[in-house]
């Protein structure tokens, strides 16, 4: 057994991400404790030890496991209970890491390839302890800020190029310029955590791992447009996020950093949390505004800008999680620091939420400017089972589908714009040559049409038609003329809805017909799904060649649709084929197709 | 030109409007047409039929007039192919999740989006996909619901929230299933309900009608006459709805100074005494235990003689006046008059006061 110094200089940290705990840490961490606890190890020193960090990213291989003795570190990938054992008795009390378990050379690739500020300290640090946020500078940035003009703040932000990440990539600066214009008073601050796109979990994942940044770039942009109230607004259905959060604004607040007079600026300022009921268009600022003020969340019509009439009336600037938690770095570094990573027009990072048909997914910070290519090969580490890449949505639901041979694009907001998509939020769904894209289109279109507030006639009753058709064609029963009217639809649609959901709902179509169109003339005139997805236009066909004349189709076809003998190939009957897919399944050497 | 008054250009026309105008108003007066189903002029502006769209030069994507502020040398086109096949875009979609059954409703004639399809020379039919198919609700005495005619303009739940402050109805739901409806989709009752009728009032479509009318004549067969409530010394307006010389239901006067086409369950319900086999008809003079019908004159002079006598007896000051609240100013100044000077005293009130 190892003795004593070894155990106060062992360190276990487990990712207690929301995808760390979804892959079980929590059973992880219990299960180090009471490993420790067997062999003789004090509790009191394991609670110590084990250390809870935010998202470190990589969620394929969760759980993730660090295991530092003495300073030394090393990474463990796809960890469940039963191997916490072997750990303890090799690594932890005889020096010798399991290698087999080990992280591989992706995991490397996967964390070399970006560039982190913002999720830099997600994964590392205790998120619940103001202290450990202390430690690395935290606050530096805001005692900066407050130690200076908040024009000077708005000058800095401005000259960083930062852009807001919400999706529309206003310029931060600029936004603030306006409030901080504006006449009205009290001005507000909204941090917008009202994350929604299908797929994405970056600002959930920035507030779980370092809530106090978000903090800090609150306290930074409320100074600058003269606010001494902000508020978060966030979706109840993060709950490990708040609680995080009301940990943070505590502990901020009895430090002295939120209330009056911070930091003997003379500077007060307050947060409060308000929980989001879990509609998606709560996202769009002005439905996010109606529902602080206890309204009905339905989007109004802009001008007036929330800067010059906002929250009760009043200026208001809503800023996004990833961009308020960029500032307290672009405070501390510098503005120009800032603008030297990125393109001409799209500076810093982007985090991204890399999801879909791909090996590596988890949450990936990139610099602007970066290729589609380098995120989906070298750090995606390319798609599952090496099938071949075909397309990416990009910006969530609202976002268009990029197709394959625009791979070499890079990654900013002009470009995206360009093909149709747009960066959004930061969602990036992978998809490959097993994906239809009608069928896809009709995925999303689906969430933003249950999703509509319903205010506005051609969101509210358009994407609904839009989704019957998409429908219709996955179901076989598409008509020529079809994508014409989807088209027409999704035109209109865009131009005369009211809000930022409307007028970007029908992208997924719009992009996919643009791309993929030969595959909507696939199901509709030659009644074939070609990525053999739509139930109703698959064709299960045995090829002769391959068949092994087991009979596990024949066994496993639940209507008789299956005639096979011993010593025979089997053979479908398409009369009485339901089209389920149990003989797919069912057969060992893939003869059916 | 004052402070106040900027120049914009309407399909190529210079018109003067207040700074605080909306493109609508503006066009309003200007005497240009722009069409709507979401506007009321009572309401805050929604923009959410989004069927007076227009061009404004400068701007990439079509706006909505009633929400869109003037600005100094704004050039709005109201008319244009592009913007009449948005519109008709939207009067299609509307249509197609919308009965079609004019022949028998009761708002045929009267209905705002009828005069769209008709001004648009469209209908919903190139969409196959689903239509509401929800019952009909008549569980009060007075508001009848259609949800399937609904075209969720939010008038009703505006005028609810925003002049009634009644809050009875809301925007519920998400997507095609949004609609307005109670809290829980209670009934209607007076504990959630005022009965004003608002709702049913601005509603441009058949989706709420009175029920009380319903079934007794088109709008168009109707004689409106205006007159003043007769409840309170308020003075909202309204039409009386008359058909073959029965009232049939009460409509609102939107250009009235007072009210402004709002009116309470009193002044939009209350008009059933009109035609009740109980109504009172001519004086009633006491005889014996009982009232016995009686002519103007022959009660006028019976009250005269009887005041005359009462003077006799205890001098003009013992006499007073009081008057009602439902009387008119006018009908108070005459009581007043009538006191001070056929009587002769100074006794007068008016029961608003008490």
């Amino acid at each position: 057994m190892s003795d004593a110094t070894n155990v106060k200089d062992l360190l276990i940290r487990v990712c207690v991400g929301t995808g760390g705990l979804a892959a079980g840490s929590q059973e992880v961490i219990d299960e180090f404790g009471r490993q420790l606890g067997d062999r003789g190890i004090e509790a009191e020193i394991v609670k110590k030890c084990v250390n809870k960090t935010g998202c470190r990213g990589f969620c394929a291989k969760d759980v993730l496991v660090d295991i530092i003795i003495g300073g030394k570190s090393e990474t463990y990938q796809l960890i469940s209970t039963d191997k916490v054992g072997r750990i303890v008795e090799e690594h932890i009390l005889k020096g010798e890491p399991v290698k087999e378990w080990l992280v591989g050379p992706e995991y490397h690739s996967f964390h070399d390839r970006q560039t982190k500020i913002l999720l830099k300290q997600c994964g590392h640090i205790d998120p619940e302890d103001i202290q450990a946020y202390l430690a690395i500078g935290g606050y530096e940035g805001a005692k900066k800020a407050l130690s200076g003009k908040p024009a000077a703040v708005i000058d800095e932000i401005k000259s960083s190029g930062l852009r807001g990440r919400g999706g529309a990539g206003f310029p931060t600066g600029l936004k603030w310029e306006i409030c901080s214009k504006a006449e009205g008073h009290p001005k507000y601050i909204i941090c917008n955590a009202d994350e929604g796109d299908p797929g994405a979990f970056m600002d959930r994942s920035v507030i779980e791992g370092n809530p106090h940044s978000v903090i800090e770039g609150m306290i930074i942009a409320g100074y600058a447009i003269g606010a001494s109230y902000g508020y978060v607004y966030i979706r109840a259905e993060y709950p490990l996020a708040i609680h995080r959060l009301k940990i943070a604004i505590s502990d901020a607040r009895s430090r002295g950093f939120l209330g009056k007079n911070i930091s003997g600026s003379g500077f007060d300022f307050d947060i409060r949390i308000k929980e989001g009921a879990g509609a998606f268009i709560c996202g769009e600022e002005t439905a996010l505004i109606a529902s602080i003020e206890g309204k009905r969340g339905m989007p109004r019509a802009k001008p007036p800008f929330p800067a010059h009439k906002g929250l009760w009336g009043k200026p208001t600037v809503i800023n996004n999680v990833e961009t308020l938690a960029n500032l307290p770095a672009i405070i501390t570094n510098g503005g120009k620091w800032y603008a030297s990573i990125g393109t001409e027009k799209s500076k810093g990072t982007k985090v991204f939420a890399l999801t879909g048909r791909i090996k590596n997914t988890g949450l990936i910070e990139v610099p602007m400017g970066i290729s589609l290519k380098e995120i989906i090969y070298d750090i995606g580490g390319g798609c599952e089972k090496n099938r071949k890449f075909k397309a990416v949505q990009t910006g969530g639901p609202s976002g268009g589908c990029i197709p394959a041979s625009h791979i070499d694009m890079p990654v900013d907001y002009e470009s995206l714009m360009g093909v149709g998509s747009m960066m959004g939020s930061g969602g990036m769904v992978v998809m490959d040559e097993t994906t239809c894209m009608v069928d896809m289109s009709k995925f999303f279109l689906s969430f933003t049409q249950s999703e509509s507030c319903g205010k506005c006639v051609p969101c509210r009753v358009g994407t609904k038609r839009m989704l019957e058709i998409l429908t219709r064609i996955t179901e076989g029963k598409g008509k020529e003329g079809d994508i014409e009217l989807l088209l027409e639809l999704g035109t209109n649609i865009k131009a005369t809805s009211l809000c930022g959901l409307g007028m970007s709902a029908p992208n997924p179509v719009l992009s996919t017909v643009r791309f993929f169109r030969e595959e909507y003339e696939a199901h509709i005139r030659e009644g074939i799904c070609p990525a053999s997805v739509c139930k109703a236009l698959r064709r299960y066909v045995v090829n002769v060649e391959m068949c092994k004349m087991c009979g596990k189709c024949f066994k496993a076809c639940p209507s008789g649709a299956i005639t096979w003998e011993k010593k025979k190939p089997a053979s479908i009957d398409k009369g009485k084929c339901i089209k389920c897919g149990a003989c797919y399944e069912a057969c060992p050497f893939s003869a059916i197709t | 030109m004052s402070d106040n008054k900027i120049k914009i250009t309407i399909n190529g026309t210079e018109t003067l409007c207040n700074r605080e105008d909306t493109i609508l108003k503006a066009a309003k007066r200007a005497g240009v047409h722009i069409p709507t189903l979401c506007n009321d002029e009572r309401l805050e502006p929604y923009g959410g039929c989004r069927l007076c769209i227009v061009e404004v030069k400068g701007v990439a994507r079509p706006l909505t007039a009633c929400t869109t502020p003037v600005a100094e040398n704004m050039e709005v086109v109201t008319e244009s192919d592009t913007i009449r096949k948005m519109r008709a875009h939207v009067i299609e979609l509307l249509l197609s999740n919308h009965p079609n059954d004019c022949m028998r409703c009761e708002k045929t004639g009267d209905c705002a989006l009828q005069n769209l399809s008709y001004e648009y020379g469209v209908d919903g039919s190139r969409y196959e996909g689903e239509k509401w198919d929800l019952p009909i609700r008549e569980d009060n005495p007075f508001i009848t619901y259609e949800p399937n005619k609904c075209i969720l303009c939010g008038r009703c739940t505006r005028i609810c929230n925003e002049v009634v402050m009644a809050g009875t109805i809301e925007l519920t739901g998400r997507g095609f299933n949004s609609m307005p409806d109670t809290a829980f989709r209670k009934p209607r009752t007076l504990e959630n309900c005022e009965f004003c009728g608002q709702c049913v009032s601005t509603c441009p479509t058949g989706a709420l009608t009175d029920r009380k009318g319903r079934g007794k004549g088109r709008s168009y067969e109707m004689k409106k006459v205006k007159t003043t409530c007769s409840y309170c010394g308020t003075g909202c307006n309204f039409y009386l709805n008359v058909k073959d010389n029965k009232v049939v239901k009460v409509t609102s006067a939107y250009e009235a100074p007072v009210n402004q086409g709002n009116l309470c369950i009193k002044g939009r319900y209350g008009y059933d005494f009109i035609h009740h086999p109980d109504r009172i008809k001519t004086p009633l003079i006491r005889k014996g235990d009982k009232f016995v019908e009686a002519s103007w004159d022959e009660a006028l002079e019976l009250v005269a003689d009887k005041f005359n006598e009462l003077i006799k007896k205890y001098g003009r000051e013992k006499v007073g006046g009081f008057s009602s609240s439902r009387c008119t100013n006018e009908e108070n100044y005459l009581l007043s008059k009538w006191v001070r000077c056929a009587i002769g005293s100074n006794n007068v009130d008016n029961c608003a006061r008490v």
